[in-house]
């Protein structure tokens, strides 16, 4: 058998190390064994063995972790044939699995990787009221197989004009949340055949129950965007009607209903600070993001979908401006990491620097929020992916 | 009743007639000074006064007796920010009747109260480009605005030295390309009605220089010549969108063929061809985007196109496009070009003095000097840096945005009912 040399034994001595695991580790040192975080600690506790490959930085933190995203179904020529995020032929469609239309070698995940985005939530987008399936990936690989980390996350939901502008049927909002209860309500009853003990009394197989059937038995989460005052309040509703596991998503009101999305339990991926303040968006508030994490709630920032230029945003960058709206400076660098990383439930293999945790990582000349700063190296897996400052 | 009136009309005599009254000079002391024109000052002075500056200098500058004097230590000033592109203003321009609109004027279509101008003026925008458009061969006029406290379209406007208030809004490329109606479906067939058009506009030219001011002998009044004919004056500036390398050099070839200015816009693939762009003495506004693509001419969107276009010595400006980037966060441009190895100078530059020569204005604004229009933006610290924010800006001597105001701070950052209504009441009562 040949010698496994795939994956070189790595140390990054770094300036400051944000682990997400604690204080931030001044003149620390990561050494990663077999595509794993090895040990992590100050350049005094941690000794370098011999035989490790070194790399230095000003700053390193978990490779970024993007909570909501299209990319890979949205492609970066926005014409058709590479934008698989919305199907139209139906508004209720949970059927529709983003491992059947996520394209790993699609030019944005290079660039979201090469701006150190390493885990990304993706799959179907906005503009439905269930617009299919999400999945959980690495951006770094050629298929689909080598890729995933989640086949199968979440469904994702639209309230609101986002959905209504898309069909004839739902025309408003109400219809939209009248539709949703009436399948999952469908979903409930399907869920009860299917667990009677006589498999004869079992219903025909159906795709779009069995997807919703695992959202009811907890396996799945529901990505529901609301952004308006009526539709943050009607998801939270859902939730309690249906007792599904619910991540609020873009939540462009959000700071009207605070205690409320605490008290629900509610998990929440919050619009790109620099979004676009336009139809249901246009009473959003770039210090949303700040007060939410004030207030104790774990905010996932995200990408979000973008329909024209710039066809991707980059989370960093967002959660940069967060910062300067007021976010504290640690809560958007967990907003980024380990937040979304728990409410995609990885967080034991992403989203911080922690012995025994996928080794990726990003290095970077300087504050990870700052304009001047570049990424330099994206370590996936305990490799590098990404080697050229920019 | 009576009462109410009666205090109406006294707080129009104290609030409404300041603007026209001499005031007293108003004295910016102790920030760094990037007066654009020369090197920055540290521990600056800046006078300002009846809406000019009448001073810049450093800390040993004279200071007026009556003068009111305002501590901005450890602050960063810059002149206004000038937003050579953007569609603020709630205007459009031609429609679909036609391909080529030189006679619509986007002047026509403006709302003046439009809330979307707290937007510019929280990202320390005091100038902007209004443009018409977009998805024709020629969309109509554009017009430059201040962003004054404004009740008219007039109230906005800002007339060059050449005399208009406007330029003339171009495209080619994908944008003006459609498959229904009077446009083109060709590359080919775009550049061939502009020329057509130009031909037509030489001709009427002409006819002018040949009726040699007598008014029996003048071609019939034609809007659209009309235009044209500022245009081949040198009058008008020629604003044009284009993307592709090869787009760029049609619009370039056509320039030079009709002998008319041009401003090439957003310029994505400048960095291919930003020697020829150089070379032809064209101006470029370029736009920075977080991420390339969104459509096929984007798609090699470079954030190097800053550095490209230093190094070959094109005048380069940049620009939003709002909605496209959000006016608010114009000045980050700047410092993503910088990353990708643009001089600081040129990138402040580039947010200022290089686009006023787009639209003739650099007489009047630009860079802090005596005698310019006093607008400028106060910032908290570095240019360049994520973490500072726009405090003020200021307009002709006016403050037209501060921070540390309740409302204004609800324009920088959103929220609800902030930016849902034309009709919102906005009043700055502190002149």
């Amino acid at each position: 058998m040949l010698p496994m040399l795939a994956n070189a034994q790595i140390a990054v001595k770094a300036e400051t190390i944000y682990t997400m695991e604690g204080a931030a580790i001044s003149n620390g040192v990561i050494l990663i064994r077999d595509g794993k975080i090895q040990q992590v600690g100050t350049a005094a506790q941690v000794n370098i063995p011999a035989g490790y490959e070194v790399h230095e930085a000003k700053v390193v933190t978990p490779g970024l972790v993007d909570g909501h995203s299209v990319v890979g179904l949205a492609g970066i020529l926005n014409a058709p044939g590479d934008q698989d995020q919305l199907e139209r032929s139906s508004p209720i469609q949970p059927d529709l699995r983003a491992i059947d239309a996520y394209n790993a070698r699609e030019a944005l995940v290079g660039y979201v990787r090469s701006q150190g985005v390493t885990t990304m939530h993706t799959g179907h987008g906005t503009g439905a009221i269930i617009s299919g399936q999400t999945m959980v990936v690495k951006t770094v690989g050629e298929n689909i197989e080598e890729v995933t980390l989640v086949p199968e996350k979440m469904l994702a939901m639209t309230l609101g004009t986002m959905t209504t502008s898309n069909f004839s049927s739902p025309g408003t909002r109400a219809k939209v949340i009248a539709m949703l209860r009436t399948e999952l309500l469908k979903a409930q009853s399907y869920l009860k055949k299917m667990e009677d003990s006589d498999p004869a009394k079992h219903p025909a197989r159906d795709l779009k129950m069995e997807a919703l059937a695992k959202l009811l038995k907890g396996e799945t989460k529901a990505l529901i965007t609301a952004n308006t005052a009526s539709d943050i309040q009607a998801a939270l509703r859902l939730k309690e009607e249906f007792g599904f596991k619910l991540v609020l998503d873009g939540a462009a009101e959000a700071y009207n209903f605070i205690e409320e999305i605490k008290a629900s339990g509610a998990e929440v991926t919050i619009h790109p600070t620099m979004a676009r303040s336009s139809g249901d968006m246009q009473n959003m508030n770039m210090e949303t993001a700040g007060k939410l994490a004030q207030a104790g709630i774990p905010v996932s920032l995200q990408s979000g979908f973008e329909a024209y230029v710039p066809k991707a945003r980059v989370i960093r960058f967002e959660a940069a401006e967060a910062v300067k709206f007021g976010m504290d400076y640690n809560e958007a660098l967990k907003s980024i990491t380990i937040n979304p990383a728990k409410i995609l439930g990885l967080e034991a293999r992403v989203g911080s620097i922690k012995a025994g945790k996928d080794a990726d990582l990003v290095l970077y000349d300087g504050d990870p929020f700052e304009y001047l700063t570049n990424v330099c190296i994206v370590m996936i897996n305990g490799k590098v992916v990404e080697s050229q400052c920019n | 009743m009576k009462h109410k009136l009666l205090a109406l009309g006294m707080a129009c005599l104290l609030f409404g007639g300041t603007s026209l009254a001499q005031q007293n000079p108003k004295v910016f002391k102790g920030a760094t000074i990037h007066t654009v024109s020369g090197d920055p000052i540290e521990n600056g002075v800046l006078i300002v006064q009846n809406g000019k500056i009448t001073a810049v200098g450093d800390a040993q500058t004279s200071i007026p007796s009556n003068a009111e004097v305002i501590d901005v230590s450890g602050k960063v000033i810059l002149p206004g920010l000038v937003d050579t592109h953007t569609h603020l203003g709630e205007g459009s321009g031609g429609d679909g009747s036609s391909a080529l609109n030189p006679d619509v004027r986007i002047y026509d279509a403006i709302n003046a109260r439009s809330d979307g101008f707290h937007r510019a003026l929280a990202g320390g925008i005091t100038t902007v480009n209004a443009m018409p458009g977009s998805g024709h061969l020629m969309s109509g006029q554009t017009v430059y605005l201040k962003m004054r406290d404004a009740r008219t379209i007039d109230d906005l406007i800002v007339t060059n030295r050449e005399g208009v208030f406007g330029g003339m809004k171009m495209a080619n490329g994908t944008n003006p390309i459609r498959t229904m109606g009077p446009f083109p479906g060709t590359r080919a067939k775009s550049a061939a009605m502009a020329r057509d058009l130009f031909v037509k506009a030489q001709d009427y030219k002409s006819k002018v220089e040949r009726a040699g001011g007598d008014a029996t002998k003048m071609p019939e009044r034609n809007l659209q010549m009309e235009a044209m004919l500022e245009i081949m004056e040198g009058k008008r500036i020629v604003h044009f969108h284009t993307h592709r390398h090869d787009d760029i050099m049609t619009a370039i070839r056509l320039s030079q063929e009709f002998d008319f200015r041009l401003v090439l816009h957003h310029v994505s693939e400048a960095w291919k061809v930003a020697e020829e762009i150089a070379k032809a003495g064209v101006h470029a506004s370029i736009i920075y985007l977080d991420s390339p693509g969104g459509k096929l001419e984007a798609v090699d969107l470079r954030p190097s196109n800053g550095r490209e276009l230093e190094k070959y010595g094109a005048n380069v400006a940049f620009h939003t496009d709002d909605g496209i980037s959000d006016s608010r966060f114009f000045i980050r441009q700047a410092a993503f070009s910088v990353k990708e190895g643009m001089s600081k100078k040129a990138a402040i530059e580039a947010l200022t003095i290089a686009g006023a020569r787009m639209m003739d204005l650099d007489d009047r604004i630009g860079t802090l000097d005596n005698g310019k229009d006093a607008d400028f933006i106060i910032l908290s610290g570095d240019p360049f840096s994520v973490y500072t924010r726009v405090e003020q800006t200021w307009v002709e001597g006016q403050k037209r945005f501060d921070l540390a105001n309740p409302e204004d701070r609800s324009f920088a950052s959103g929220g609800y009912d902030v930016y849902r209504s034309n009709m919102h009441i906005h009043y700055h009562l502190e002149n």
